[in-house]
């Protein structure tokens, strides 16, 4: 058999609930895309913001995996924990409970293609509903390699 | 130990995938992590087989999609001399466990870090792969979701080499 017949036979094999749950998850509730453009900020506009001397600075929070952050982040970011995950979610909500409601956050992933981030759009709900109302995420479109680092931007490294 | 290098770019990826030849063929940069089970997996162990190093998450969706296929690449390969290994760029082993078993994944899956990371140019966006010939040298990089079809012709002309 072709292995091509047997991928196409593949994608017909039923999955289990627990996955297929997941999935569908990552499918209609956690999409990136599903992020108002209004609250986006893209990296130049971040570096700009990062390095003027006037303004307020934001608070930074990576909302993905720990081996990424600890390869590389952007300079006074601070790691939470993937925000896919509850126990990410809780540590969110824990970091800026005592925070006032206006205080400008900038949420930020890239572990993946911005339209399959699976963190980023649950720790904006979940500020959100905390009643922030500066908040921004950062738009990376491919991955935080290609979009922050490969173009020259501050990063740090470690923990 | 030197890091990974990349040059040449191929043509006929996946759209938003970034298939990258090694020009100079690097050695593959050893490591030794822990598989699923807290026993050490060597990378050089595998020399003399084509090995495919996946680097990926449970959380991340293209990462999910190409398990099922790797599944059938190792199985299909497998006494041809293919090795898939997987990489988890997971915090920690609980979900990776859970998913292994749902997927029932045939390959072995180590949990990587920041240093592994590092030795192979830097993983700061999943997935990425690289396939590696039997003299333990990495012959392309895809990054992103890959073109299946065009894996296995790669892992093909791989195999052929002795």
């Amino acid at each position: 058999m072709s292995l091509s017949i047997k991928f196409r036979r593949m994608l017909l094999i039923p999955i289990s609930g627990t996955v297929a749950t997941a999935l569908a998850s990552l499918a209609f509730g956690y999409q990136a895309g599903l992020i108002p453009a209004s609250r986006l900020i893209n990296p130049d506009e971040m570096v700009k913001i990062l390095q003027s001397a006037k303004g307020e600075k934001p608070l930074m929070i990576q909302v993905g995996s720990h081996v990424l952050y600890t390869q590389a982040h952007i300079p006074g970011s601070e790691y939470i924990g993937p925000a896919s995950s509850e126990s990410g979610l809780q540590a969110l909500r824990k970091r800026v409970e005592s925070l006032p409601r206006n205080k400008f956050i900038v949420l930020y992933c890239g572990c993946c293609p911005w339209g399959h981030c699976p963190n980023v759009k649950p720790a904006d709900d979940a500020l959100r509903s905390l009643g922030f109302t500066n908040m921004k995420i950062l738009y990376i479109a491919g991955n935080f390699g290609v979009d922050w680092v490969d173009k020259g931007y501050p990063v740090s490294k470690g923990d | 130990m030197a890091g990974v290098y990349f040059t040449t770019r191929h043509h006929g990826a996946r759209a938003g995938e970034t298939i990258t030849a090694i020009g100079d063929h690097s050695l593959a940069p050893d490591f030794s992590l822990p598989d699923l089970t807290g026993h050490k997996l060597d990378l050089s162990s595998y020399r003399g087989k084509v090995v495919l190093l996946d680097f990926w998450a449970t959380w991340c969706d293209p990462c999910r999609e190409e398990i099922s296929y790797f599944v059938e690449l190792q199985n299909m390969y497998r006494d041809q001399g293919l090795q898939i290994i997987g990489v988890s760029m997971d915090d920690g082993p609980e979900p990776v466990r859970e998913f292994y078993q749902h997927f029932k994944m045939n390959y072995p899956v180590v949990m990587g870090d920041a240093r592994t990371g590092v030795l192979y140019g830097g993983v700061l966006g999943l997935p990425i792969a690289f396939l590696i010939g039997r003299d333990g040298r990495i012959s392309s990089k895809h990054a992103g979701a890959m073109d299946i079809s065009s894996l296995d012709r790669e892992i093909k002309a791989q195999l052929q080499v002795q």
